[in-house]
C-alpha cells in the first residue's frame, strides 16, 4: 500500500447519477473523490437505455420514484441548458390498441395527476392520428404527456463529469473499489493497490450497488440486472414518429417504445429479461427479433432497415421495487443511491439535489463556493455551424478544417477538444461519444484508424496501447513482420 | 466561375475523369480529395492484379494509381486539393457550387460549370448485420484492417475469421496469412461467393483456407477483446440451421459483407438514385438527372475491377467536357434500360438514342449460372446475344449496343438485358 489520500466524500460510480451527484456536491467546499472502475464515465446503464425523459405517470404515487421522476423532469431543462446537452421536450404518447386499454390509459392519467404531472390528456382517435399519421390506424386513443422528452444520456453524464471536474471534483478512472474498511474518521477504500480515505461514501455503483453495499455489511437490498435490447436506426428512418411512442402496458408486458433521438435517429426497444450476470451485455437474435415484431404493433407499416447498431443495456432493478436513496442502515455515513432503473435518467437531476442535501446535513453544512461555475461550455460542432461560423472557426484554428469523420462531419479540432477536456476521452469509444466520430453509417470504418492515431499522439500511447473502451479492448495486437 | 470542372474524389475514377476532360479541351479542372494523397483505396491495395484489362500487365494498386497520379501532377489544366472534404454541392442553373473545407484554405465555396462525383464506396459495417453477442474490440471491416496492416504496419489480430467473401476479405485472408496470422475460415452466407474466382483461388485455395458457403456468424463472444465466434450453416432462407452451431476461437473477425456507394453528397444535392445500385441514375455519358453533374466509378455502382472504373470514368470526363463546351443538346431522346430474368441492374440506366459511339451496358446477375446466354433486346427484337460459360454475382458483365441499332429503335423503346437459359 503506497500513499493514502483523504477526502470528505467518495462518490463511487460515474454513470449519469454519480456524475450529477458529483457536480451537485462540487457547489460546496467539499473535497470530492469520484471513483470509476472503467476507463471512462458513462460506461454502464447510462450508455445503453431508452434516452427518455419520462413525464412521471408510470411510478406508483408517493413512491420515491414518482417524486424524483416528476422533480427530475422539471429540472432537466435547466440542467441541460447549463451543461449544453441536447434535450428536446417532444412529448410522449401511450397508445391504446383496444377499448379495454383505453381504461388503463384513464387510470394512468389519474395516477399521473396524483404524482403532479402537468397537462396530461386523453387524445381521441382523430387527434392521435393527426398528431402521428404513421401510427396503427386502429389505435382508438392515446395518453398525451407534453412534458415527456428525449435527451442524450451519455452526453448528459459526460457534460456533468466535465463540469464537476472543472469545479474541483477529482475523477479517478480505472479505480475499482474492492474493499471498504470502516475507520474512526469514516472509510478506507481500496482497489487493492491504493487506499483512499473518505469521511463519507456515496454508493452510485449501478448494477453493482449491492456488491459495494456488502463491503460495509449492508445486505438490505439486491440488484438484479434486467436486460434490455435496442436497435438504433439510421437518420434516413427519422421522421417516422415525432413523439415518443409507448405501448399501453398490458398483462402481456410493458411493450416496446419507438422514439426519435436527439440526434435524429430512431430508437426501438427494449426487450426485458431478468438475468444473473452483471456483465452480460450480449444482444440476442431472439431479443432483437422480438422488438422488431413488437414495434409493428405501434407502426404497422414500419419497414426496419438501415440499422446502424444494436445494443444491450442492464437496468439496475432492485428487489424493493423503488429507488433506494439514503443513509445505509449499516452506517449513517454511507449513502446508497441504488436501484436507479427507469425513470432513473429523468430522476437523476432531482436525485443529485436530494443527495447533496443529505451530504450537506451529514457534513454540517459546508459553505458554498462563491466561484462555482454551473456552465459546461458548449462543445464546438462544425456540422451544426453556418458557413460563416465555420469559416471563422477554421481561420482561428486550422485543426477544425481537417475532417476526420466524414459521415458525421467531425473535425480534428473537435477530437482534440474531446481528448483535452476535463474528464476527457481516453479511448476510441470515448471520442465517439463526445464527438460522434464513428457513430455514423460507416461505424468508424474510415475514421477509426485516424482517431486511433490521434489518441496515440495526444495521450503519448503506443498505437497498440490504444483501446476501444479501456481494459484489454486494444485494437492492434502488434507490428507487422 | 472558379473552375470549369470540379471532380470530387481523387481515386482512380476521379483521376481518369479529370484527365479525360483535359484531353477533351477542358482547361480549369480541380480535384478535391479527402485523403492526404491521390489514389483512393488503391493506395492500400498493395497486392497485384490491377491493370490486366487496361494496361495489359499486372500491377499493384499503388502502381496502377501511380500511372495516373503522374499524369495528373504533370497536367497544367488540373489542380489538386488534398486533405479536403466536400460538405455540400449546391446545384444551380448553368453553374454549380461546391462547398469544401481543409486546413490550408479554411472553408471553400467554389463555382463551376460541371461536377464529377467520384467519391467511391464504403464497407458495410457490423451494425447493419445485427450479429448477436457482445461488443468487444477485434471486429473490423476488411478494408480498415487492410489500412492498419498495409499502411500503418500494425496487426489487428492473430487468429482470424472472415465473414463474407467479398474481394477485400479474400485479399485480406492472404495478407494476414503472409503476416503470420492464422486465418481459420471464410464464411459466406450465400451459396456462392461474391468475390472474383481468381481471388478465391489465389487467396483462399492456395493457402488452404476453407471457404464455408451457406454459413454465417451468429454470435460474437468476449467482453473486452474478441475471444471467439459461433458460426452456423443457413438454410435456403438464410436462417441458421439449429444443430449446426460451432464455436471458433479467434481474436479478429473481419467483415467483407458488401460495399455501399457513398452518395450522401449526391442525395443532398437532389440527384435521382437507382435503388438497386445505390448510385445515381445516369446516361451513357454518366450524366445524372441534374445537368452538368456526372458520376463514375464505385459511387455509381460497385465495380470489381479498377480497369472498368477507369474506362467508365473516361466516359464521364468526356461527357463533362462536352457539357462544358456545348451545354445540353436541345433535343435528346433517352431509351431506358432494364434488367430482367436474373439481371439485377443495368448501368447506364438510360441511353441517348442519338449516341455516336457504341454503348457498353454494364450489368450484374443475381445468382450463379453455368453455360448461359445473355442478351439485349427491345421488345421481341434481339440486338445482341452472347454466350457466357459462367455468370456470377461477383463478376460484372457487359454487352455492347451499336449506335445504328439505337437509331433504329421505335419510340417508347426499352432496352432489356436478360439471361437466356
Amino acid at each position: 500500500m503506497s500513499e493514502q489520500k483523504k477526502y470528505d466524500v467518495a462518490v463511487i460510480g460515474a454513470g449519469v447519477v454519480g456524475a450529477l451527484i458529483a457536480r451537485e456536491l462540487s457547489r460546496s467546499h467539499i473535497r470530492i473523490v469520484w471513483l470509476e472502475r472503467c476507463n471512462d464515465v458513462a460506461q454502464g446503464t447510462t450508455k445503453a437505455n431508452s434516452a427518455i425523459v419520462h413525464a412521471g405517470f408510470d411510478a406508483k404515487p408517493h413512491s420515491v420514484k414518482a417524486r424524483m421522476n416528476v422533480d427530475g423532469n422539471r429540472l432537466m431543462g435547466q440542467v441541460c441548458e447549463e451543461l449544453h446537452v441536447p434535450f428536446h421536450r417532444n412529448g410522449s404518447l401511450v397508445v391504446a390498441f383496444t377499448e379495454e386499454e383505453v381504461g388503463t390509459l384513464k387510470s394512468l392519467i389519474a395516477r399521473g395527476q396524483e404524482n403532479g404531472v402537468p397537462d396530461l390528456r386523453l387524445l381521441s382517435k382523430e387527434e392521435l392520428h393527426a398528431m402521428e399519421p404513421n401510427l396503427n390506424a386502429d389505435a382508438p386513443a392515446a395518453l398525451y404527456a407534453p412534458t415527456g422528452g428525449i435527451v442524450s444520456p451519455y452526453e448528459l453524464c459526460i457534460a456533468a463529469a466535465e463540469n464537476a471536474v472543472t469545479n474541483g471534483a477529482e475523477l479517478r478512472r480505472n479505480y475499482e473499489v474492492k474493499t471498504i474498511d470502516t475507520t474512526e474518521e469514516g472509510f478506507l477504500l481500496s482497489n487493492g493497490a491504493e487506499q483512499i480515505a473518505a469521511s463519507l461514501v456515496i454508493n452510485a455503483a449501478g448494477v453493482y450497488a449491492d456488491k459495494v453495499a456488502r463491503m460495509i455489511g449492508d445486505e438490505t437490498f439486491t440488484i438484479k440486472p434486467r436486460r434490455g435490447e435496442y436497435l438504433l436506426l439510421d437518420m434516413s428512418m427519422g421522421g417516422v414518429v415525432d413523439k415518443t411512442i409507448f405501448q399501453c402496458p398490458s398483462p402481456m408486458g410493458k411493450g416496446v417504445l419507438i422514439t426519435p433521438t436527439v440526434h435524429g435517429n430512431v430508437l426501438i426497444g427494449p426487450s426485458a429479461e431478468d438475468i444473473e450476470d452483471k456483465e452480460d451485455l450480449d444482444t440476442t437474435d431472439a431479443g432483437l427479433r422480438s422488438i422488431q415484431t413488437a414495434v409493428k404493433k405501434s407502426v404497422p407499416g414500419f419497414a426496419i432497415r438501415d440499422v446502424i447498431t444494436s445494443f444491450t443495456g442492464l437496468r439496475a432493478h432492485d428487489d424493493k421495487d423503488d429507488f433506494i436513496i439514503g443513509a445505509s442502515e449499516a452506517n449513517p455515513r454511507f449513502v446508497n443511491v441504488a436501484g436507479i432503473e427507469s425513470p432513473g435518467l429523468t430522476a437523476a437531476p432531482a436525485i443529485a439535489k436530494y443527495v447533496a442535501r443529505l451530504v450537506s446535513a451529514i457534513l454540517d453544512d459546508p459553505p458554498k463556493k462563491a466561484d462555482w461555475n454551473p456552465i459546461r461550455p458548449e462543445p464546438l460542432r462544425l456540422r451544426e455551424m453556418t458557413p460563416a461560423q465555420r469559416k471563422a472557426l477554421i481561420a482561428q484554428n486550422a485543426a477544425y478544417g481537417r475532417i476526420i469523420c466524414r459521415c458525421e462531419t467531425v473535425s480534428e479540432g473537435e477530437i482534440l477538444d474531446a481528448i483535452h477536456a476535463p474528464a476527457g476521452a481516453r479511448d476510441i469509444d470515448g471520442v465517439k461519444r463526445r464527438t460522434r466520430a464513428g457513430m455514423g453509417r460507416c461505424q468508424g470504418g474510415f475514421c477509426g484508424t485516424k482517431v486511433l492515431e490521434i489518441l496515440s499522439r495526444e495521450l503519448g500511447l503506443d498505437p497498440t496501447q490504444v483501446t476501444k473502451f479501456g481494459g484489454e479492448s486494444r485494437v492492434l495486437v502488434g507490428k507487422t513482420k | 466561375m472558379d473552375y470549369e470542372l470540379i471532380v470530387i474524389g481523387g481515386g482512380p475514377a476521379g483521376m481518369a475523369a479529370a484527365l479525360e476532360a483535359s484531353k477533351n479541351g477542358v482547361k480549369q479542372i480541380l480535384i478535391l480529395e479527402r485523403a492526404e494523397t491521390l489514389g483512393g483505396i488503391l493506395v492500400q491495395c498493395i497486392h497485384t492484379g490491377f491493370g490486366l484489362h487496361y494496361f495489359g500487365e499486372e500491377l499493384s494498386g499503388p502502381e496502377y494509381a501511380g500511372r495516373f497520379v503522374v499524369q495528373v501532377e504533370e497536367n497544367p489544366d488540373i489542380t489538386v486539393k488534398p486533405d479536403t472534404m466536400v460538405l455540400d454541392i449546391v446545384p444551380g442553373e448553368g453553374s454549380h457550387t461546391v462547398i469544401a473545407v481543409n486546413k490550408a484554405d479554411g472553408l471553400l465555396e467554389l463555382s463551376c460549370k460541371a461536377v464529377v462525383l467520384a467519391m467511391g464506396c464504403r464497407e458495410r459495417p457490423r451494425g447493419a448485420l445485427n450479429i448477436a453477442g457482445s461488443r468487444p474490440s477485434g471486429i473490423l471491416s476488411a478494408g480498415t484492417a487492410q489500412k492498419y496492416v498495409n499502411l500503418d504496419g500494425y496487426m489487428p489480430g492473430k487468429e482470424v475469421v472472415i465473414l463474407g467473401s467479398g474481394d477485400i476479405g479474400l485479399i485480406m485472408a492472404r495478407r494476414m496469412t503472409l503476416e503470420g496470422a492464422k486465418v481459420k475460415m471464410c464464411c459466406e452466407l450465400m451459396p456462392y461467393s461474391s468475390g472474383l474466382t481468381r481471388n478465391i483461388v489465389q487467396c483462399l485455395d492456395d493457402f488452404g483456407i476453407p471457404l464455408k458457403l451457406s454459413c454465417t456468424v451468429i454470435g460474437v463472444h468476449g467482453r473486452e477483446r474478441l475471444e471467439g465466434v459461433t458460426i452456423a450453416n443457413v438454410d435456403e432462407n438464410r436462417r441458421p440451421i439449429p444443430g449446426t452451431e460451432e464455436y471458433v476461437p479467434c481474436d479478429l473477425l473481419l467483415l467483407s459483407v458488401g460495399l455501399i456507394p457513398e452518395n450522401e453528397l449526391s442525395r443532398a444535392a437532389g440527384v435521382s438514385m437507382d435503388r438497386v445500385t445505390n448510385g445515381p441514375v445516369v446516361g451513357q455519358d454518366r450524366e445524372t438527372d441534374i445537368p452538368g453533374i456526372f458520376a463514375c466509378g464505385n459511387v455509381l455502382h460497385v465495380h470489381d475491377l479498377v480497369d472498368f472504373v477507369t474506362l467508365e470514368s473516361q466516359q464521364a470526363g468526356k461527357g463533362a467536357a462536352a457539357y462544358i463546351q456545348k451545354g445540353t443538346p436541345a433535343e435528346r431522346t433517352f431509351i431506358p434500360t432494364k434488367g430482367v430474368n436474373g439481371v439485377r441492374y443495368v448501368v447506364p440506366q438510360k441511353v441517348d438514342k442519338s449516341a455516336v459511339e457504341p454503348v457498353k451496358l454494364y450489368f450484374r446477375v443475381g445468382e450463379v449460372h453455368k453455360n448461359a446466354q445473355v442478351r439485349v433486346r427491345c421488345g421481341e427484337t434481339e440486338l445482341v446475344k452472347k454466350r457466357r460459360p459462367r455468370l456470377a454475382p461477383g463478376e460484372m458483365e457487359d454487352l455492347i449496343v451499336k449506335p445504328e441499332q439505337l437509331a433504329s429503335l421505335p419510340p417508347n423503346a426499352v432496352l432489356t438485358v436478360e439471361i437466356v437459359k
